[in-house]
């Protein structure tokens, strides 16, 4: 009776919003989808509870697909002369929006002393992949960071303390020394560590080289130091710790396959996504632990996920929508409460403090560790003509890993086209 | 109705088809080729002539040179070995079996699935440790391996899904073909006493050329443009060593945002695609009988 009630309420309340429609500024907004859950509805939820606040406004959420997928329409639009209002895109797309002159600066509506301040709100690790040239030019939504999940039970198996994971890169082969385990032909069983490498290693890449004390890019996107004797270095103990340590399974890794492999058992120790916490934590059938990444000159990991932009060829009525709405989804209760659905790390430091995500973190500690990891956390590889300098070091820590070159060839030669491909944007 | 009037009216009729074709194959093929020649248009740097700079860059990148390898490769697997497969099973579910219905579908099953949805169970099959093949190789004792993360295996890997998807289809209609076929031929053949591998190659076989000519086109056209797969499965890693041609115009096109370039590997893809089909037709129909 109650909901049958809110039905005829909220058909009603449409009635009369349809009414004032002529008054009303549509805002479409694409978004993609790269975690489970029944994210749809969720942001269907918030624009119509925008839409309530904001009678003004409606915001039309547009479901694009994949974060490539949502790139291309939203792109592909922009060059048609009409794109979205807003959207939701990799972080590390900033420098190629921009350059393709797609996206306004967050900063043109940043008016008041309020607009300041919550400008202001955000970890500053998520601000770096979204700030250059002295502007702001995506504000996060939905980010994340590497973190290492281990398995309680095969650590006691192997005779570690259960509740002590690696600490730093000594320690993880040591430890893995210990949980790597054999069949009676010499196959290996059981992997002490595992990371992906299929698909986008880079990523997983940039916490080895930033525990090794190395910066991939600088903050203007036009040069990488994929060559630095640091990087090398880094890439050298990714590759050892299958080819000489015998810890870590030979050639690529597959992403999608190691939250199962740690499922399975048939990994001791993995490094993947904050964003696979929900999952791991549904699925899981022993007792897991969530960690930062091992330290290595430093502690270190990177950021990633999705920001919030603003495109340029929309309306100024359209852009000031979207930023509205920008604000409102990232107040901390809501921040708070798309963290706790999704596993993505919520934005500020003040939605840590909201009483549903403190009560989250109470009963699931290991919620607090992305966030925790933060101050060590460094921006996600992003330069001009960004997917292809990255494909240039992603194509040369395959070719390391899988032992087609030596470490310090594939860097070189990913190194050597970079340069190739930055030089336009040196001047 | 006078002869002009004739004309008129069949091409009213042939105008809606006429738009379309022009409108989504001709103009686009033409516009892409004007394209190859344009240097890519930047925000506040309109698209310029440029020549054949394109396809110089083209020459000159090792990974079109490795894509399209691979992609020779990949066709020159997958469409005899799946050609041949598709026979044999249209041959076997064409006799009267016990659960022949049933052997149809279950052939024909990988053809209505989505590629997608085909690839993700694939990884599974393919995962080292756990994943369906190497539990079966450890049953002999063999090693498992890593089939999609090494280099000179992934190629194989992705090709082995792509016939598997394959076969089914291109059985359907050699399944339609052998049912047409007179009964009287095999009598006939039963009387004089010839085996059934002669009756296959003497009889069957010719029969079927026009199915295998339109098999083969598609097969052709399938092996330049199946990539969902990879995209799911490798992203055409490792090292490119399972990147396909249609693949890395893809990612050039949609990317890295290079519409000169993506352009020039367009025009290379169709060419390529063209030149094969004129020659499947003009020099094999010669060798068809059409009854």
């Amino acid at each position: 009776m109650k909901k049958w009630l809110t039905a005829v309420s909220m058909a009603a309340a449409g009635l009369c919003t349809s009414a004032t429609a002529l008054a009303q500024t549509e805002v479409p907004f694409y978004f993609p989808i790269a975690v489970g859950g029944p994210i749809t509805k969720i942001i269907d939820q918030y624009a119509s509870d925008f839409n309530k606040d904001n009678p003004s406004y409606k915001v039309v959420p547009v479901y694009a697909g994949t974060y490539q997928e949502t790139i291309v329409k939203a792109l592909t639009a922009h060059k048609s002369g009409k794109p979205p209002a807003a959207g939701i895109l990799l972080s590390t797309d900033t420098f190629t929006l921009a350059d393709e002159d797609a996206i306004v600066p967050i900063d043109n509506f940043v008016k008041t002393d309020d607009d300041r301040a919550w400008l202001k709100s955000f970890f500053p690790a998520f601000m770096l992949n979204g700030q250059f040239a002295g502007k702001t030019w995506g504000v996060p939504f939905q980010r994340s960071t590497v973190v290492m999940y281990w398995n309680k039970d095969l650590f006691k198996e192997a005779g570690l303390d259960p509740n002590k994971p690696p600490q730093n890169w000594k320690e993880l082969v040591s430890m893995g020394q210990k949980l790597t385990k054999k069949d009676a032909n010499g196959n290996v069983t059981q992997w002490g560590v595992q990371v992906p490498s299929s698909g986008f290693p880079y990523w997983l890449f940039q916490g080895f080289s930033t525990q090794n004390g190395a910066i991939l890019a600088n903050a203007e996107g036009n040069e990488v130091k994929y060559d630095d004797p640091k990087v090398i270095e880094a890439l050298q103990f990714w590759v050892d710790l299958s080819r000489k340590y015998g810890i870590h399974p030979p050639g690529i890794v597959e992403w999608g396959t190691t939250p199962r492999d740690f499922m399975e058992r048939k990994a001791a120790i993995i490094w993947t996504t904050t964003g696979n916490l929900t999952n791991i934590r549904s699925n899981a059938k022993f007792d897991f632990g969530v960690a930062m990444l091992p330290e290595g000159v430093r502690r270190g990991s990177p950021t990633g996920g999705g920001n919030f932009f603003i495109f340029k060829k929309a309306s100024s009525a359209e852009q000031e929508g979207a930023f509205k709405f920008a604000k409102w989804l990232t107040q901390p209760a809501r921040a708070a409460k798309w963290s706790i659905d999704t596993g993505y790390v919520a934005v500020s430091p003040a939605s840590y403090e909201t009483p549903e995500l403190k009560k989250y973190a109470a009963e699931f500690p290991p919620a607090l560790v992305a966030r925790d990891q933060l101050p060590f956390a460094v921006a996600e590889l992003s330069t001009h003509d960004n997917q292809r300098v990255t494909k240039a070091l992603n194509d040369g820590l395959q070719a390391a890993l899988t032992g087609k070159k030596t470490p310090e060839q594939a860097m070189k030669d990913a190194q050597a086209e970079a340069n190739r491909l930055l030089r336009p944007y040196k001047r | 109705m006078s002869v002009t009037t004739r004309h008129i009216q069949a091409y009213l009729l042939l105008l809606p088809a006429f738009v379309f074709l022009v409108g989504f194959t001709h103009y686009p093929a033409v516009a892409t080729l004007i394209d190859s020649f344009m240097s890519t248009p930047r925000a506040g740097r309109a698209a310029v002539y440029v020549g054949i700079e394109n396809y110089q860059v083209m020459v000159e990148d090792p990974i079109f040179w490795k894509s399209l390898f691979n992609n020779l490769w990949f066709a020159l697997a997958t469409i005899p070995i799946s050609i041949a497969l598709s026979v044999a099973m249209a041959l076997w579910v064409n006799e009267k079996i016990v659960g022949r219905q049933f052997l149809r579908m279950s052939y024909f099953l990988p053809t209505v699935l989505p590629m997608i949805a085909v690839a993700n169970i694939w990884i599974f099959f393919y995962t080292p440790g756990y994943g369906l093949i190497n539990q079966f190789l450890q049953l002999f004792g063999l090693p498992g391996q890593n089939w999609l993360g090494n280099p000179s295996l992934a190629l194989g890997a992705v090709t082995v899904v792509a016939i598997w998807k394959e076969a089914g289809f291109f059985m359907i209609f050699y399944l339609a073909a052998l049912q047409t076929m007179s009964p009287s031929y095999k009598e006939a053949a039963m009387i004089e006493g010839a085996s059934r591998w002669y009756f296959f190659r003497r009889v069957q076989w010719p029969l079927l050329m026009p199915t295998t000519i339109f098999v083969l086109v598609n097969a052709l056209i399938n092996a330049f443009r199946l990539v969902d797969h990879i995209i799911v499965m490798t992203k055409g890693g490792p090292d490119n060593a399972s990147s396909l041609l249609l693949f890395y115009l893809y990612e050039v096109g949609f990317k890295f945002w290079d519409q000169g370039l993506a352009s020039a590997l367009t025009v290379v893809l169709l060419f390529i695609l063209a030149l094969v089909g004129l020659l499947q037709f003009f020099l094999l129909d010669r060798r068809t009988h059409y009854r």
